[in-house]
């Protein structure tokens, strides 16, 4: 199946959060690979949109959307480095 | 990692088309009047979302493809069965609304500020936001050195052909080369086939000048170039890629 990237994530990210999260680093709870969340492996041919990991294809991130509320699945990930706007 | 932005609400604004321009049989840019454009990156892409009169809403991302400073303009490749880009390339007419929300996506971006030699290597309509970092660059007087590799099927498969062919002699320091890969122009240097590691040698720039490498086009050729670029020893944080899918 033919898959995009974590560029596509953006818009979807930015409707819940106030900072760009695509430019933000995580990394793999499976294999411990770090990368930016625009590089991920993204399946957007599904209910939601799933993010893998480039190295293990592990999942990273699901993400669903019904018109009224969002279910956000980071648990594929141990953490996320995100830069902080000035105060 | 640079900064962060503090961002306002993501919402959808209703965008009217102001001009509308062909580039080619199967591709054609809309000039979008956005009230409150807050401005945009080079690279960077906008959501659309159409409506039908029964309330079915179809929705794509589209990659802006004019310099900073200006109203978006849009390039759309029609997708043969698509939802979205046959009413776009073909039907959509100057004062039509839509709405789009945007501009999104930090990461596959430029900007003048970056000092580093830039290497952009476009697959079909993956130029789109290669361009806007072409206009850019151009736009705010930037002597970075770009070099743009553009893979196509055929010389009238070339998006912005005019433009480029202007900007080749007029944008000192941009070196634009094509990779034909059905049917090249007679007197091309080269005959048709794969963008491969021996032009993104001849054509890219040595790893010891630690280019910015942009990749975009559909996911098959972004995997092989960004795939060669790194085999050639060029640093996996400075190859930035977007893919389309196809």
């Amino acid at each position: 199946m033919t898959f995009l990237d974590g560029n596509e994530l953006a818009a979807p990210l930015r409707e819940i959060f106030t900072v760009d999260l695509t430019v933000a680093s995580g990394q793999c709870a499976n294999c411990g690979r770090r990368c930016t969340l625009a590089e991920v492996r993204l399946y957007a041919r599904a209910p939601g949109l799933v993010a893998r990991c480039t190295g293990c294809e592990a999942v990273l991130l699901r993400l669903v959307r019904s018109p009224d509320r969002v279910w956000l699945d980071l648990s594929g990930l141990s953490y996320l480095e995100i830069a902080r706007p000035p105060d | 990692m640079a900064r962060a932005a503090v961002l306002g609400r993501l919402s959808w604004q209703v965008a009217q088309i102001a001009a509308v321009r062909p580039e080619t049989d199967t591709a054609r840019t809309l000039v979008l009047d956005v009230p409150d454009w807050p401005g945009h990156r080079a690279g960077q892409h906008v959501d659309v979302r159409l409506t039908a009169e029964d309330g079915y809403t179809a929705q794509r991302s589209y990659s802006i493809a004019s310099a900073p400073g200006g109203p978006p303009a849009l390039t759309v490749q029609r997708v043969d069965g698509g939802e979205v880009s046959p009413y776009l390339v073909d039907i959509a007419a100057p004062g039509d609304r839509f709405e789009v929300r945007g501009p999104v996506g930090g990461y596959f971006t430029w900007q003048p500020g970056d000092h580093a030699p830039v290497l952009l290597v476009a697959g079909g309509s993956g130029v789109v936001p290669l361009m806007s970092m072409v206009r850019a660059r151009a736009a705010a007087g930037s002597r970075v050195p770009f070099r743009l590799l553009y893979s196509t099927r055929t010389p009238a498969t070339v998006i912005y052909a005019d433009e480029l062919r202007r900007r080749s002699r007029d944008d000192h320091g941009l070196d634009i080369a094509y990779a034909y890969t059905r049917v090249a122009p007679p007197e091309h240097p080269r005959p048709p086939g794969r963008l491969d590691a021996v032009l993104l040698a001849e054509w890219g720039w040595p790893t010891e000048f630690a280019p910015n490498c942009y990749v975009c086009g559909p996911t098959g050729f972004v995997e092989t170039v960004a795939n060669l670029l790194v085999d050639a020893g060029h640093d996996p944080a400075r190859v930035r890629t977007e893919r389309f899918g196809g």
